[in-house]
């Protein structure tokens, strides 16, 4: 099956772009099922997963509806290429242990949360109802992967030490959620997605907050890794995409 | 098919939300979609076909198409005409409009209703008082956020020992 390519304007990229954060990261986290290590979270992490497919079907239906040409969610989901993904680098990265995906988890939704909630007020009202949804279901996500770092790190010497590791490892990952792409500026200006600066102070909080109780340090802000929302991707998207998509390309239009 | 009453406009949406109202939610059948809240609104189109709406308590329910089918099926089966189910996101679906008779008869079926408002509690620190859904103790601890669905959480209560789901708050 070939593959589509989406003429994007700034917002249809801007939505595009949150739709292929949840997807990727919902795709990671139900790599877990079946192999976490309690059958308690098998199923809160297939649950968190499951919330974030429902807000990319959403935010994918949206931007269909933007492009205007009737190609339908899995078209954008499953048709396009790497280059055309617009998800954070963040979460394309492999689960690697328990530590890492729960870090990974952590340090996304303390920034969704308080995205959502700012959304909720987007002049495009179709944005606007999706974060309403979305700001609920991420308060949960937050205090799920919150619990487990602070019970991590404030664990066994070997926990912390894996929550270290991820830490530093995921850090250089973080500052392309608050980067600004020229192009997000006029939507910025029309209050269509928020400026990423009045999220900052909420996520320095709440991951202040988590890794004092974790007994966790706080890594050093350096270089920064951007270039998912460009599509310049790491690896692991295309190992990613390659499993996710392969159905869909191989079997065009295959259902249940 | 029978003939087609000619009914008012109002009536036929009255009659539509009380149709549509009676579908069980699949993964709880105890509860109709009206009693959960999923069940919005109803309309007559100017083209005279039935429009029904209905909302997703969370983003990834599963059971949204599962309903959207039976309500289209339950309003075909009493020759309503062209009926239709549309899935509104706004406003967002919350808890609190779970109705008094549906939260009692979740009692009844061994899930804890969910608490009015609990969805808007702090980030970390404090749990929920959730009492136990078989014998009313308030000595219940919860086993984890997540549980059998997207809108379930597992409890236990270790006054008679038995494990139970809770309705999450949203
Ligand atoms: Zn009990």
């Amino acid at each position: 099956m070939t593959s589509i390519t989406v003429a994007e304007t700034p917002l249809l990229r801007a939505v595009l772009a949150r739709a292929d954060d949840a997807l990727v990261h919902a795709h990671r986290l139900s790599e877990w099922v079946g192999h976490a290590p309690m059958l308690e979270e098998d199923l809160a992490l297939g649950n968190v997963a499951l919330d974030l497919l429902g807000q990319a079907r959403s935010l994918y239906t949206h931007a269909a509806a933007i492009e205007g040409l009737e190609r339908s969610e899995d078209d954008l989901a499953y048709l396009r290429d790497a280059p055309q993904f617009r998800n954070l680098l963040l979460l394309e990265q492999p689960n690697g242990d328990f530590a890492n995906t729960i870090v990974r988890l952590f340090l996304h939704a303390a920034f969704m949360l308080p995205w959502w909630k700012a959304a909720m007020s987007s002049t495009d009202a179709t944005l606007a109802a999706i974060a309403a949804k979305a700001e609920k279901e991420a308060a949960y996500h937050v205090r799920h992967a919150g619990e487990w770092l602070i019970r991590l790190g404030d664990g066994t010497e070997e926990s912390h030490r894996r929550s270290t590791e991820a830490l530093d490892r995921l850090w250089r990952f973080t500052g392309e959620m608050f980067a600004i792409d020229a192009e997000e500026e006029p939507l910025i200006e029309a209050g269509v997605i928020p400026h990423p600066a009045i999220i900052r102070p909420a996520w320095d909080a709440t991951v202040a907050h988590v890794l004092a109780e974790a007994t966790l340090a706080r890594p050093r802000d350096g270089w920064m890794q951007l270039g998912g929302r460009r599509g310049t991707h790491t690896e692991a998207l295309g190992h990613l995409l390659a499993v996710m998509q392969h159905l869909q390309r191989a079997y065009p239009g295959a259902s249940w | 098919m029978s003939a087609v009453v000619p009914l008012d406009a109002e009536k036929l949406r009255r009659r539509a939300l009380d149709i549509a109202g009676e579908v069980p939610d699949p993964e709880i059948p105890v509860l109709s979609i009206a009693d959960l809240g999923v069940l919005r609104d109803a309309r007559v189109t100017a083209d005279g076909a039935v429009e029904v709406d209905i909302t997703p308590t969370y983003s990834g329910c599963p059971a949204m198409d599962m309903i959207a089918l039976q309500v289209e099926a339950a309003l075909a089966a009493a020759d309503l005409p062209k009926p239709k189910v549309r899935t509104v996101l706004s406003p967002a679906w919350t808890t609190d409009w779970m109705s008094e008779a549906g939260r009692e008869k979740l009692r009844r079926y061994g899930i804890a209703p969910p608490t009015p408002r609990a969805g808007r509690r702090a980030l970390f620190g404090l749990d929920e008082d959730v009492p136990c859904p078989r014998c009313g103790s308030g000595e219940t601890q919860k086993l984890s956020e997540f549980g059998s669905t997207a809108c379930k959480a597992l409890w236990r209560c270790t006054a008679c020992r038995e494990p139970f789901d809770y309705f999450k708050c949203l």
